[in-house]
């Protein structure tokens, strides 16, 4: 049921995303405001560093003793009056939720946003149940209504820019007048908000993702920015939190030292708009609240990770800082990546889902600048778990041949020194002669890869240690 | 780090350099200018035979072939007090990644260890461990400078460089918008991805030519070839230099990517 992935088209869909007008404008957004908030929001707080040492430590633990924290979770969730419902993988997942959605009669569904759902292929599974999904944080409703998929993990719509957004707003929107002024991005919000108003109310369930669950109270938590997620939770009567396994924290007080980093990491906000409790189904005293809370934990391939090297990588919270400071991810959007999730994030987690086989491109498509893992708020070393990728894809022969076998060649003069100095003084030598009137090589063979785009500077002539040993030999070290 | 640390003023302190691979190869000039500028710092320079840091290998998944030349830089370094690289990236891999390669391996892990805890990139190493505040040069013009990633994120050289540079007769620093931002050279990266590459060179490259620098300098020859290559091939009017060089007097060279004897 998991969307097809095409990151095996990784190239291509690069190609496609870097000739891409709209998207390399919409793009503009992320490569300057992403960043400078989050570097306001850092150093406008003295202990940012030790909040980041704090929560991974915190995530780490939790990892480490996970059986036991979900077990605790189970408890109080039950005796909260909510039903746990564990899925082993995407299938089990979605059967659950449209198990729940039939056993109430619903017709249509709200739903919050949550990256798990669109790993699992929720909304298709909805469909094909003869329910209507209805994605109400903004972002993804816009995707929903383009037959789009998130490309980004906390900014689904980033990929796109207003005029594109006015014309499926049109193109959708045909009760409302045709001549009204969608001019402002105000405007375009307060037309989503007024169509999924009337959703809201008619709803029978509300679907929502976790941003954490909390072992010691049961509780699941939300953080949003439009308030649309306290809606899909408390208008209808059926509530159903859709969470991976690895959202778990052990108390409110773990939560909140996670929140102090996560929307500074994220939008660079101190805290965002809102953030929702819920702990089981509305009781007596409540004003309002569902009259059903069913979370549906989901596996699908993260237990397999714990124990390994990317147990690290289930840190993640999903803040979205990674890619928003990756320049790859700036060059070509969320999609190209050609799964769920994109960037740095995507780059480790992806290949874990759905096979290094499918997935190969990822963790290659990666200069190891660091920068992912310099504002990582959890301190997941991206660059290192890419590595441990290529490392896997090395053992099991999936690099290209090319690749490999220039490995062998450059690795068996790598290791004899004398061998290499005596070689490549004679390579240097030959291409200085042929290179050292203009100073650079406009076309090289075998290396068509760099030519093509950029000039290769010509060598200096006889190489260092070729000069330095004819030195010595003089008997001068200068 | 050093910082914070006592300089180390032993005189004839013994420093062996690794050279890297890519200077070795293409720009023989900034081993020069490394071995002028801790020779000056006071430091007996010795080269012994070597070739890379493995950085290629190590970045392709091929750990074996990593570890082999990992151990061959054990045995050629042995002897020396320090060892240096002009490069933050082949220092970054010696002092951060060699002690990771031999995690597990009781016997290596302590002489990776050994061997990254006296391994410094050239320019920090002057000023963190030797003191080192001014520089004896002169160089007539604007420069610019871009932080490597992995001397800047691994090894946290920033105002090192700058600093030093501030001690050039001549010279003036404008900063570069995004100098913390990666070139898009990446190693074998740029040949694998070459597309994507070119692409984030091309942001770079609008930068550099945006803060109107007439000399582009960084500390890391892969990027300087990569910014280099892609600044000709726009046909841009930028000299590009290896930060060693500039602060060992030798700006007067041939720029890289430039003819040995410029037309005049």
């Amino acid at each position: 049921m998991t969307v097809h992935p095409t990151s095996p088209q990784f190239k291509d869909n690069a190609h496609r995303a870097m000739g891409d007008p709209a998207l390399q404008k919409a793009m503009g957004h992320v490569r300057q405001a992403f960043i400078e908030k989050r570097a306001n929001a850092a150093a406008a707080l003295p202990e940012f560093e030790a909040l980041r040492d704090s929560a991974r430590d915190i995530k780490a633990h939790t990892l480490r003793h996970l059986d036991l924290y979900l077990e605790r979770y189970e408890e109080r969730l039950s005796a909260a009056g909510g039903r746990l419902h564990f899925a082993r993988d995407a299938a089990e997942a979605c059967r659950a939720v449209v198990d729940i959605c039939r056993s109430v009669g619903a017709k249509t569904v709200t739903k919050g946003k949550s990256m798990i759902s669109e790993e699992i292929g929720l909304n298709h599974a909805i469909e094909a149940a003869g329910l209507q999904p209805i994605e109400t944080d903004l972002g993804e409703y816009i995707v929903q209504i383009r037959g789009e998929t998130p490309s980004h993990i906390i900014a689904p719509a980033v990929h796109l820019t207003r005029d594109q957004v006015e014309a499926d707003f049109r193109r959708v929107h045909t009760h409302l007048p045709a001549g009204r002024d969608l001019s402002e991005a105000v405007m375009l919000q307060s037309e989503a908000r007024g169509v999924l108003r009337d959703r809201f109310l008619a709803a029978d369930v509300g679907i929502t993702g976790a941003n954490f669950l909390i072992a010691e109270t049961g509780t699941s938590i939300i953080v949003t920015n439009e308030g649309n997620g306290d809606l899909t939770q408390i208008l209808p009567k059926v509530h159903v939190v859709i969470a991976s396994i690895e959202k778990l924290v052990p108390t409110l007080e773990d939560m909140a030292q996670l929140l102090r980093v996560l929307a500074r990491s994220a939008t660079g906000q101190e805290m965002s708009v809102y953030t929702t409790l819920s702990t089981g189904p509305r009781r007596p005293e409540d004003p309002d609240g569902p009259e059903q809370y069913h979370v549906v934990l989901v596996d699908n391939g993260r237990s397999a990770m714990l124990g390994t090297s990317f147990e690290e990588m289930l840190r993640c919270i999903r803040c979205g800082a990674c890619m928003n400071h990756c320049p790859v991810y700036h060059e070509i959007g969320g999609h190209a990546y050609g799964w769920i999730y994109p960037g740095p994030m995507g780059a480790v987690l992806t290949p874990s889902l759905i096979g290094v086989d499918k997935a190969g491109h990822l963790p290659n498509a990666s200069t190891f600048c660091g920068r992912c893992e310099s504002v990582c708020p959890v301190r997941i070393p991206l660059p290192k778990l890419m590595r441990h990728w290529r490392e896997r894809e090395f053992e099991r022969h999936l690099s290209p041949a090319a690749v490999r076998s220039g490995l062998k060649l450059w690795g068996f003069f790598a290791t004899r020194p004398r061998l290499y100095r005596a070689a490549t003084g004679l390579a240097m030598r030959a291409l200085n002669l042929v290179g050292r009137s203009k100073g650079r090589f406009a076309s090289l063979p075998l290396a068509g890869g760099w030519t093509r785009y950029r000039d290769m500077p010509a060598p200096q002539g006889e190489t260092f240690q070729s000069r330095w040993a004819r030195q010595k030999r003089r008997g001068g070290a200068r | 780090m050093a910082e914070g640390k006592e300089f180390d003023r032993r005189p004839g302190l013994r420093v062996g350099l690794f050279v890297t691979c890519l200077v070795d190869l293409f720009r023989p000039s900034v081993g020069f200018a490394a071995v002028k500028l801790l020779q000056d710092a006071g430091c007996t320079v010795d080269v012994p035979l070597q070739t890379c840091c493995g950085q290629p290998a190590y970045n392709s998944g091929d750990r074996a072939t990593t570890a082999r030349i990992a151990e061959q830089v054990f045995r050629a370094f042995r002897p020396y007090d320090y060892v240096v690289a002009p490069s933050g990236s082949c220092a970054g891999m010696i002092r951060r990644h060699y002690p990771e390669l031999f995690e597990g391996d009781p016997n290596l892990v302590a002489e990776a260890r050994t061997l990254a805890d006296k391994t410094y990139e050239l320019v920090s190493f002057l000023t963190d461990v030797r003191g080192v505040t001014k520089v004896d040069a002169t160089f007539d013009g604007t420069i610019t400078y871009h932080d490597s990633c992995s001397g800047l994120r691994e090894l946290g050289v920033r105002s090192q460089p700058r600093k030093l540079l501030g001690t050039v007769r001549g010279l003036d620093v404008v900063e570069l918008k995004n100098a913390d931002v990666c070139c898009g050279f990446g190693g074998t990266f740029a040949v694998k991805y070459g597309e994507l590459s070119d692409a984030i060179v091309g942001r770079k490259a609008d930068d550099v030519v945006a803060s109107g620098a007439r000399t582009l300098v960084a500390g890391d020859l892969g990027c300087l070839m990569n910014m280099a290559g892609k600044l000709s091939r726009r046909g841009a009017n930028t000299d590009v230099r290896h930060v060693a060089e500039i602060l060992a007097g030798m700006g007067d060279l041939p720029p890289i990517g430039a003819p040995e004897e410029p037309p005049r």
